[in-house]
Parts: structure tokens; sequence; C-alpha cells
């Protein structure tokens, strides 16, 4: 079967290609062009040019951190899909799985990363942190104590946090929406 | 006996087949000792198949050498992996272990539903909601001797690259062009080979009363981007007809479907549901009252839920004839036993039986499978991004779905002009020379849902 050529298509010319993207670029162009963000997750691209380094934005509406606003840092490296982007916390919360300088533990941003995953598992991981916090494996370790020991104390911290305030000795930005 | 080595064209296969024969040491074949060893030849179950494979014939693949051993590597080594448990998935699989393959995979991310089971038979009322993959696994499993199905219940696009890398050939019964054209998009480029050689790849579809089967073995053959101009666009009225010169039944419904639901809103904003027996009942009425209107017979709940949902009725013959046509091409792949077919057949039998094979040819610069330079497009020196997005969505030889598109600049940096939830829709109106300034013959990447990676296009400007 012969190929009709069509206006808007035809043979290439010898012209060499003057860039080559990297591998990180093009798949993260993939995935974030794939993005579907539950309704209580969004982007934030300071610059749209620039799609190795954006936040997430996460506003639970249900659970301990419900009507709280959760901001994520998203660096993307050059070994990505290879290596997990680094995620960073820049709300300061009062949760066992994030410390107070922001770092996540997370399985899929660690031990558990395949480069199977994408952005978009992430998103889904980092929420599910949200409704389930996990005090086995904890980075606030106090945190995780209370939600062990006692789930009501821990909600009024969460609360206390949410609203700006100190819990124990640690002073927390008010982040409510 | 000395196998020979050939590279090309089934290559890949026939080599394994040859590494069966240096682990267990035989030099010569006579039927005597190789009925002594082979535990299959007891029984009488392989006989079929022994036909074909320990006897010359004139129609094998040149690298063919009559032996015992092809059913020992099909039983032991070759694995066939079964993309799609539907329809053509249950017939492929059924169709694949009676052959004697028995390491088949099988991936499908759907569940089962009643209207399945009438051509779906490796289901049973009790499945119902259950995995597909699971279901038709154990089902096989359970019911042919030696079978090990494996099953994987999830999206094509949630395996990685080593996952297809496992298989010698891959077989697909998919109802989607989107996760055809990524499941290509994938086996064309994936190195299995110092040669150049792609996992053999058969592709099974059908539509009603029609099917057509392909073998795909890049290099030599076209792949589903190649050909995509043969996939027909879906079908979609002329307005005007629906609004004003209704013919046949479906524009009635059409017209109830896409203007008066919005307009008369009778279940306020819920939009319509296919599955829900009130919205189909509003449609129908509104439909007949129509009809009558322009005097048009043949409306009926069922063509209204047909249209409503984009039904083609699927038909179990054809699925038949698609899927036996698919696995003796799976069959000849691993083996050799007989010619491949050359390399897209179709298939009708609507009215009485059609058919016809020929040799498609490759298109240059592929999207998929011509990893050489990137495919040319021509525009107007003022063409927006929104024309662009609307070509890489219409053009018959693209038809992405959702792409997003970046560009290098005269500058050479990468901008993004359009990707949503990112870009602003503000974009879509700027011109790629003036705005975002992309010079002639510069580079764009495109990524879409309908390629398992970013693809690349030259912008000429005319």
């Amino acid at each position: 079967m012969k190929q009709q050529k069509k206006d808007g298509e035809a043979v290439t010319t010898s012209t060499s290609s003057q860039k080559k993207s990297s591998p990180a670029q093009l798949r993260i162009m993939k995935d974030l062009n794939e993005l579907n963000l539950p309704k209580t997750c969004s982007t934030d691209f300071p610059d749209p040019d620039d799609l190795l380094n954006f936040k997430l934005v996460i506003s639970p509406d249900e659970g301990f951190y419900r009507n709280g606003r959760f901001v994520f840092n998203f660096r993307v490296g050059a070994n990505y899909p290879h290596e997990p982007p680094k995620v960073k916390c820049e709300t300061q919360v009062y949760h066992p799985n994030i410390d107070l300088e922001g770092n996540v533990c997370l399985n899929i941003l660690r031990e558990d990363w395949k480069p199977v995953l994408t952005i978009n598992s992430i998103v889904y991981g980092l929420q599910y942190l949200f409704l389930e916090p996990n005090p086995e494996d904890p980075l606030n370790k106090e945190a995780a104590d209370v939600l062990q020991s006692n789930r009501r104390l821990f909600e009024t911290n969460v609360s206390k946090a949410m609203r700006g305030g100190y819990v124990g000795s640690v002073y927390f930005e008010r982040c409510l929406k | 006996m000395e196998f020979e080595i050939t590279a090309g064209v089934g290559g890949r296969i026939l080599r394994l087949v040859m590494e069966v024969e240096g682990a267990q040491g035989t030099g010569t074949l006579d039927s005597g000792e190789f009925c002594s060893r082979d535990s299959n030849s007891n029984s009488k179950r392989w006989n079929h198949m022994r036909k074909i494979l320990e006897r010359p014939s004139p129609f094998t693949y040149h690298t063919f050498n009559p032996s015992y051993e092809y059913l020992t590597a099909l039983q032991e080594y070759v694995r066939v992996l079964v993309v799609g448990a539907g329809g053509l998935g249950c017939e492929l699989l059924k169709n694949l272990v009676l052959l004697g393959f028995r390491n088949v995979d099988i991936i499908d991310m759907d569940t089962i539903d009643i209207s399945n089971l009438n051509r779906q038979f490796l289901f049973r009322p009790d499945d119902v909601g259950k995995s597909k993959a699971h279901c038709a696994a154990a089902f096989v499993n359970k019911r042919v001797e030696g079978a090990n199905v494996i099953a994987h219940h999830c999206k094509i696009q949630d395996k990685d690259v080593d996952f297809y890398k496992q298989f010698h050939v891959v077989v697909c019964g998919l109802d989607s062009i989107t996760a055809r054209k990524w499941l290509n998009s994938l086996i064309v480029t994936l190195d299995v080979s110092e040669e150049d050689e792609k996992i053999p790849f058969v592709d099974g579809g059908t539509e009603g009363f029609k099917g057509n089967v392909r073998v795909i073995r890049t290099p030599e053959t076209p792949c589903v981007e190649c050909n995509l101009d043969l996939y027909p666009p879906q079908i979609n009225f002329p307005m005007c007809t629906l609004a004003s010169t209704p013919r046949l039944p479906e524009h009635c419904i059409e017209y109830v479907r896409l203007l008066l639901w919005e307009r008369e809103k009778p279940f306020g904003e819920t939009p319509i549901d296919g599955d829900c027996p009130q919205h189909i009942s509003w449609i129908y009425e509104k439909a007949q009252e129509r009809a009558a209107q322009f005097r048009i017979d043949g409306i009926t709940y069922r063509l209204t839920q047909g249209v409503v949902k984009n039904i083609i009725p699927a038909v179990a013959s054809t699925n038949a004839v698609i899927a036996a046509a698919c696995s003796t091409e799976v069959l000849k792949l691993v083996t050799g036993c007989s010619r491949f077919m050359d390399n897209f057949m179709l298939f009708n039998d609507l009215d009485g039986i059609y058919t016809f094979t020929y040799s498609a040819e490759r298109k240059k610069n592929c999207l998929a499978c011509d990893r050489g330079e990137a495919r040319q497009l021509f525009f107007s020196k003022n063409v927006t991004v929104q024309e662009v997005y609307n070509y890489l969505v219409e053009s018959k030889d693209i038809q992405m779905k959702s792409p997003g598109i970046q560009g290098y600049n005269k500058e050479g940096v990468l901008k993004n002009l359009y990707m949503k939830n990112i870009t602003t829709e503000e974009n879509l109106k700027k011109s790629l020379h003036v705005d975002f300034e992309i010079p002639d013959g510069g580079e764009i990447q495109v990524a879409d849902p309908t390629f398992a990676v970013a693809v690349s296009f030259k912008i000429t400007y005319e």
C-alpha cells in the first residue's frame, strides 16, 4: 500500500537536529502531560518552561489534616526515572512521616522507587500519607508516639499545629487554607 | 545435526531452539531415540503438532529443521505474552496452550461484565466483577495439563520495559487504538538482540463482522504506526445533518444526545450515563419523537443504548477466526514451521466470506519504528500552537489524544508551548514563530498517551 503524500507532512531533510533533550526531560514531559490530579491536589510551575522543578499543593478534604494546605517541592534530577525525584515538604507539619526539615518518609520515594512509577504515583503516595499517617517507621518520632498511644491527642496536636501554634516546644506556622 | 545460525527474520527464536539442542547434547535425530526420551511421545496428545514440527515441508521457513526439539522448546522455553483477556484474548489463550505453549502471560486491566459471557468462554456467571486476566489464567491452568499461565491484572502502561523484554512473542487482542499505539511504540523500539531485531508482535483486531491480523517484525515489516491511516476515524455525524436533515435513526439519537440533553437537562447537571436505564429511556423517547417528525423508522431501546455507548456488537465467530490466524502466526514465528504471513490480513464475513492478505509497506519516518530523522511538519509562517495541536490530534496518520508540546527556540532553549494544567490556555493562541521563536527547521517534542516515549517533529514554515 503506497503512502500518499499529504500536505502538512512529508519526507525529511538531512539537516541534523540541533538539540537533544535529556532522557529525564523527555520522561518528565510525558509524566506531566498525563498527570491526573485528584481534586485535592494542584501543581504550580514557577517557570512553565522548566518541568524539572515544580511544586505540588495538597489540601486534604478528610482525615486529620482536613482543611490544611501543604506545599511540596519536587526536584527532578538528570537520572530520572532511574532515581526518584527529590521531594521536600515546604510547609511545617506535625506528621509522623515528615520531619521538621521537610524530609518525607514515603517508600516509593526511597527504597521502593521503580522507573515504571510516575509523578502521579508520588502524588497519590503523598496524599495517602495525609489520610493514613503511618506511626511505624517514623521521621518525627514524637508525633508517631502520640499517634500510637493517644489518637485523640494526636488529632488535637495536628489541629493546633495547622492553626499556627506550639506543639510541645516546636512552633508551627499556620497552614489552614 | 547442525543448525545453521541465521540472523534476521525469526532468528531470535530459532537460536533459542538451538540452545535447547546444545544443552541436551544430541547430535542425531532419529525417531526411535526421541521417542524414548520424550515424555510427550507417550501420549497421543501432541501427535498433530509433531506432524507439523517433525516433518519437512516445502513451505517451511529456510531455518526450519524438523525436530522434536521444537515441541520441547514450545513447552519449556518459549514465553508468550497475550495482551488483552477479552473476546480475542480468551480465544488466543485457549489456542496457544492447546498448541503446546505452556508459559503464557496474560495482561488485562478489566473486570468481567455479564455481557462478556456469551463469547468470553473462559468466564462463568460467578466470575462477574473479577479480574479477566486472573479468571482466564485460572481456568486454563485448571483445564489444560501443563499450562503455566501467569495473570497480570493491570494496565499495559504499568509494566516496564524489562517486563516486555522477557517474551519471545507478543500477541495482542486489544479494543483500543490508544492502547495498541502505546504497545506498538514500546515493542518496536525494544532492543532485545545485538542485531536490530525486535520482539515479533502479532496484532489482531475485530469490529463486528470485520477483523484483521498483522504480523509485525520490525525492521522487516511495517508497524501499527506505519499504517495508522488504515484505522477509520470515529464516525461523527455532521451537526447540520443532526439538526436539520436527519435520515437515519442514529441521527435522531445523536441529536438528543448532543443537543437536547444539554438544552433540557432532564437530570440536572448529570452527564449521560449509558448504563443508567432512566437516562437511556429519556433519550429513547425523545429520539422517537424526533424520528416521528421526520418519518424515520427503526429506533429501538437497544439501538439507543448502542449509539449512546458507541457499542459495536462483538461477534464470537469473527473473534475465533482472527484469534486462530494470530495463534498460527505465533507458532510459525517461534518455530519457522511455515512461512509467516506477509504481513496484513483483512477478514470480513458480513456477507459471505472475504479475506485478503497483502504486504503493507513501512513508512519512512514512522513515528514509532523509524528512529532516523524526526518527521517534518509543514505549516504556514503564522501557525499557532492551537493549529499544531489540532493537526497532531486530527491528522489521520498521527491521531494523538492529548498532546503536550515543547519546542526549542532559536537560542536552543526548550520552551513549553502547551501542556494542559501547566501552561495557560493563552499559549494556544500564540504563534510558534513569533511568540516562541521556534525557527524554520526547529524541533518540537510531543508527549501523548498513545506513545510510550515522547516524539520529535521538525517544523518547516512554508
